[in-house]
């Protein structure tokens, strides 16, 4: 449907995009007990932290190489090893999650091959799990790198099962896209079980980064699925991938184990959600709970009063490519028009956005189009409302970061309740901008340069 | 005879609507009210109409004299919008109670009225009256008398309590306490030739100020709106003014017609909704202030504004018609809207297939018959049940309708576009006619449909409520179809009348059997019409085509 094109500019102004390694260090943060390190100088590795700390508002746990100007031109193996060791002595951290970043692959540091030397050199390690996803940061997104991520821990982390080993029918794995929040995880486990399924999430951002406070303080991060699930994720009967990305991941745990899988390119929306609960109902053999048969309705309900505020409107959005996918495609359904699409990088969902033309490009790009189309909604990561605040138009944050409201973890858009909420906060805004900003007055419909009452008033009068 | 009830009775003997002076003298005594049918109302009170009538004058305050039910569950619930003053969307009410009920409420009232001027200083209050305070005696009258002799200031009694009547009743009371307490109490700072008074307007989501821009290009001042973003004063001088343009067809006409008599003000009905009907109200407000001596040239500018804004509007519409080909519109009206809106979507291009016409006058009647041609279909009493397959069966694409019915189309996942006084989009004048067909095409093509129409996966989409209606609606007409016995029994048990429930055969029998051919000869002989006299044109359908029948066999009988 949409042309997808990629911006001509020398210079990016205003990025929308973020760098892989750390959309693959978000992803380790899925794993419990586990401490992602970014192989690279100490910047790239605080940059991250600081974006996903005022994002998430909660301590994160990020390691870096700290590569040096020397070290990075002679090789960090010591690095890396220094790292590994340090970490798992100060932090009993059960999993290791190593990225590489622009400094270091430009090098070409062979981090396999450190690894194999210092599982040979440290054999007290043998219990730490490591896994090394390649993540340069001149190529590719965040999304990708988060998708790299989880392909790699597969890789590295599921036990192939045994011969003849039996699948649980009642296990199902999950495995998200970076597009879904906390809070959109926790909603998915909650639809799952109530099929009486058991779901192991990879990663599980929902144990770890959904805002609970633990009881004891780790370094490590706080929740999430822990090696030895991940291990036997081959034993369960079906894996569920939501988001295009997760496609490698899921072909991955597929031919590792054998696994059938499912992949749900969206779920917000009626139609996405219909076809996630019939699909959870055939795995499960049970029919569709009562609560979702009346959630759907409420949905439904939702979608045909928020029509009236949403139909004909003209959104920008810049968000990565499957986070701009759902939440466009659902808002297309609801009659809005998808006036200006901007992304981050390559996807082959980009062609099915409902929109003319999808642009690779940056939030400049975005106000640009917006305004020259005459956009009246903007949906984009927190680092839109300067754009929105030039454009004068209302602006719902969504994506990564959202450092400028509460919440960011539990802004849900996934099931029919998810989408039910979306749409009230959308038409909401809507509303509250039309109160604010748009109310009729005597010169509302006055074409330019057609006299004021006032100039007429004093033309009559006298 | 108390003053309220002889101000009712001269509402009713309004010599200015059509209606009124078709009935006879002991009908016109009875009055233009409906008998409510307990269990089967649904519409507001004489309250509620005065107060929707007066409430858009920006800068009065509105003190509802009551208990809390009249102001607390309805204030600040109305589109109409202000250029000043937001005092009028001020909820103020007396808020009485027991001992108020017991001992009278006339002090809280005073009381009240000294508060608001104290408070907010607003140019005038206005008291309106509500069923208990009118039950238990307090005379409001007495009380704004007093306040205004107090504090110096406009208080206006507005005496319409809830129980008197209708809505439609409201509307006029509403109007008769403006012409005695208020118009003609003030003098403007200067007069044109060009000054104009808007009667019946409410500027609904800023719908006046879509035709003001014109206005003022031809130099033609709004002297006064009554009520629509109107300010006290210019209603106190509007006695001032040229001529005037009543908007709202029969709420105010005993004002229009009043300030004429009184002030010699001619006037004429006109809507500003369609691209024809704004044409020719414009004609027609330069035409009346030319004969009251306004120069001749303002009609030759009036038609080139009109053939301008015409084109302009027509050239906007242009890209709509070829998406509206073939596309029909249920149109499910209250009111003087229906007509003139009529007009309008026919402009565009799109097909009627039907306007309910249950709060139109006579009047309006057979301007929808004339609007619409041959083919016009009258629906006077759709069962949610009927419109739902009338929807469903796709001879409408798209329902124009007020707030209420709106949850039938959407549950019947039709498109729907409000056109009453709740909407959130201006349809006044050439812009507000291009404003409502985008709308219309934003509804129809809205890709929502395929979604909501989609059945739950679970459940089979033949046992859905919508698909055992439409089964048990064919099902009973294939029976009837079967059965010509029963389906003439069925005909014959149509209800006509619903107040003194009596059926179609009965009215048959009756005409057939005494040879009669008036509806009030009808209704001595079965009580049909006899109750709120709204069948009465279903009773003159049936008197029509039995006759039509009866003629030949009649010939037959006589040779």
């Amino acid at each position: 449907m949409a042309v997808v094109t990629t911006g001509k500019k020398a210079c990016t102004v205003n990025p929308l995009k973020m760098s892989q390694p750390i959309g693959g260090a978000l992803a380790f943060m899925g794993l419990r007990g586990a401490m992602p390190l970014l192989h690279g100088s100490q910047g790239c590795t605080s940059f991250g932290l600081v974006l996903f700390v005022r994002h998430f508002k909660e301590a994160i746990p990020l390691q870096t190489t700290a590569m040096s100007e020397v070290a990075t031109v002679l090789g960090g193996f010591e690095n890396v090893e220094q790292a590994i060791v340090n970490i798992y002595n100060r932090t009993k951290a059960e999993v290791i999650g190593i990225c590489s970043t622009g400094v270091t692959e430009t090098k070409g540091d062979d981090v396999e091959g450190y690894i194999r030397l210092v599982r040979e050199k440290h054999p007290e390690l043998d219990k730490l799990a490591l896994v090394y996803v390649s993540t340069p940061d001149f190529e590719d997104a965040f999304q990708d790198g988060w998708r790299k991520t989880v392909a790699r821990m597969i890789d590295v982390l599921v036990e192939k099962p045994a011969e003849g080993a039996r699948r649980d029918p009642a296990r199902v794995n999950v495995l998200p896209g970076c597009h879904l929040t906390p809070g959109d995880l926790g909603e998915l486990r909650t639809m799952i079980e109530d099929f009486g399924l058991v779901p192991t999430f990879l990663p599980d951002l929902a144990g770890s980064l959904d805002g609970h406070i633990p009881e004891e303080f780790t370094p490590t991060t706080i929740g999430g699925t822990g090696v030895e699930e991940v291990a036997a994720m081959g034993l369960s009967s079906w894996t569920i991938a939501i988001g295009e990305q997760m496609r490698l991941a899921v072909e991955t745990m597929e031919r590792r184990t054998g696994v059938p899988f499912r992949l749900f390119d969206r779920l917000c929306g009626l139609a996405p959600n219909d076809d996630f609960m019939m699909f959870l109902s055939e795995i499960s053999g049970r029919p569709v709970p009562l609560k979702y048969r009346r959630a759907r309705g409420q949905l439904v309900d939702a979608m045909l009063d928020g029509h009236f505020h949403l139909g004909g409107r003209k959104l920008a959005i810049g968000a990565e490519p499957d986070l701009l996918f759902d939440v466009s495609g659902m808002l297309h359904e609801m009659g809005v028009e998808v006036t200006a699409a901007v992304t981050t990088a390559q996807s082959p969902v980009l062609e099915r956005v409902a929109a003319e033309e999808v642009l690779i490009g940056d939030l400049e790009d975005l106000e640009t189009l917006a305004k020259a189309r005459g956009c009246d909604l903007l949906i984009t990561h927190s680092h839109g409302r300067q754009a929105a605040a030039r454009l004068g138009i209302p602006f719902f944050r969504m994506g990564l970061p959202m450092f400028d409201r509460l919440g960011a973890g539990h802004l849900v858009s996934v099931g029919y309740c998810g989408t039910r909420d979306l749409i009230f906060d959308i038409a909401n805004l809507l509303i509250a901008d039309g109160e604010l900003n748009h109310e009729p007055t005597p010169d509302s419909w006055r074409l330019a340069g057609e006299p004021s009452a006032d100039a007429v008033e004093a033309v009559v009068g006298h | 005879m108390s003053s309220l009830s002889a101000t009712i009775q001269g509402v009713f003997n309004e010599p200015g609507c059509g209606k009124n002076t078709n009935k006879s003298e002991a009908e016109r005594k009875k009055g233009c009210t409906k008998q409510l049918q307990p269990g089967g109302a649904a519409g507001g009170c004489a309250f509620d109409g005065a107060k929707i009538a007066l409430q858009p004058l920006t800068d009065v305050a509105h003190l509802v004299h009551g208990p809390i039910a009249c102001e607390g569950n309805s204030w600040d619930n109305r589109g109409a919008r202000s250029s000043g003053s937001n005092i009028w969307r001020t909820g103020f009410t007396t808020d009485i109670n027991e001992t108020d009920v017991v001992f009278g409420g006339e002090k809280r009232l005073f009381k009240a009225i000294r508060e608001i001027i104290e408070k907010y200083d607003p140019p005038a209050v206005f008291v309106y009256q509500t069923c208990v305070p009118a039950m238990i005696g307090d005379d409001i009258n007495a009380v704004c008398k007093a306040a205004r002799e107090k504090f110096g200031k406009p208080v206006i009694p507005i005496n319409s309590p809830g129980f008197v009547g209708p809505k439609n009743l409201g509307n006029k009371l509403a109007g008769e306490a403006i012409l005695d307490h208020v118009i003609g109490t003030e003098e403007p700072d200067y007069t044109t030739p060009y000054d104009i008074n808007i009667i019946g307007e409410y500027n609904l989501s800023g719908e006046l100020w879509q035709v003001k821009p014109l206005l003022d290009e031809l130099g033609i001042r709004i002297l006064s709106c009554l009520s629509g973003d109107g300010k006290y004063r210019e209603v106190a001088y509007s006695h001032r003014a040229r001529a005037a343009m009543m908007v709202c067809s029969k709420a105010m006409i005993n004002v229009a017609r009043k300030m004429e008599e009184r002030y010699g003000i001619p006037f004429f009905e006109g809507s500003f909704y369609g691209i024809g009907d704004t044409s020719d109200s414009l004609r027609e407000i330069s035409r009346l202030l030319v004969e009251r001596g306004a120069p001749d040239e303002l009609l030759g500018r009036t038609e080139a504004l009109i053939a301008r804004e015409e084109a302009r509007a027509w050239a906007a519409i242009e890209p709509y018609k070829p998406r509206f080909k073939g596309k029909k519109v249920l149109l499910i009206t209250g009111g003087v809207k229906s007509w003139s809106v009529v007009a309008a979507l026919q402009e565009a291009g799109l097909e009627l297939v039907g306007t309910s016409v249950k709060k139109s006058t006579r009047e309006d009647k057979e301007k929808i018959k004339e609007l619409m041609g041959q083919d016009a279909h009258m629906i006077e009493d759709m069962t949610p049940r009927e419109m739902y397959k009338m929807l469903k069966d796709a001879r409408a694409d798209i329902m124009l309708s007020g707030g209420r019915s709106q949850f039938v189309a959407l549950k019947a996942a039709m498109p729907w576009l409000d056109i009453n006084q709740e909407r959130h989009h201006a349809y006044m004048g050439y812009v507000g006619m291009v404003e409502l067909v985008r709308q219309i095409d934003k509804a129809l093509y809205n890709p929502i449909w395929e979604q909501v129409r989609r059945a739950a996966p679970w459940d089979d989409a033949s046992q859905s409520w919508q698909a055992r209606a439409i089964a048990q609606m064919d099902a009973e007409a294939a029976t009837l179809a079967a059965d010509p016995e029963r389906a003439e029994a069925v005909r014959r048990a149509r209800k006509i009348c619903n107040c003194k429930s009596v059926d179609l055969g009965t009215i048959e029998d009756a005409i057939a059997a005494h040879g009669l051919t008036m509806v009030e000869s009808v209704r001595e002989h079965t009580e049909a019409s006899g109750g709120c006299g709204a069948c009465t044109e279903r009773i003159e359908g049936v008197i029509a085509s039995l006759s039509a029948k009866m003629k030949p066999a009649a010939l037959v009988a006589a040779e």
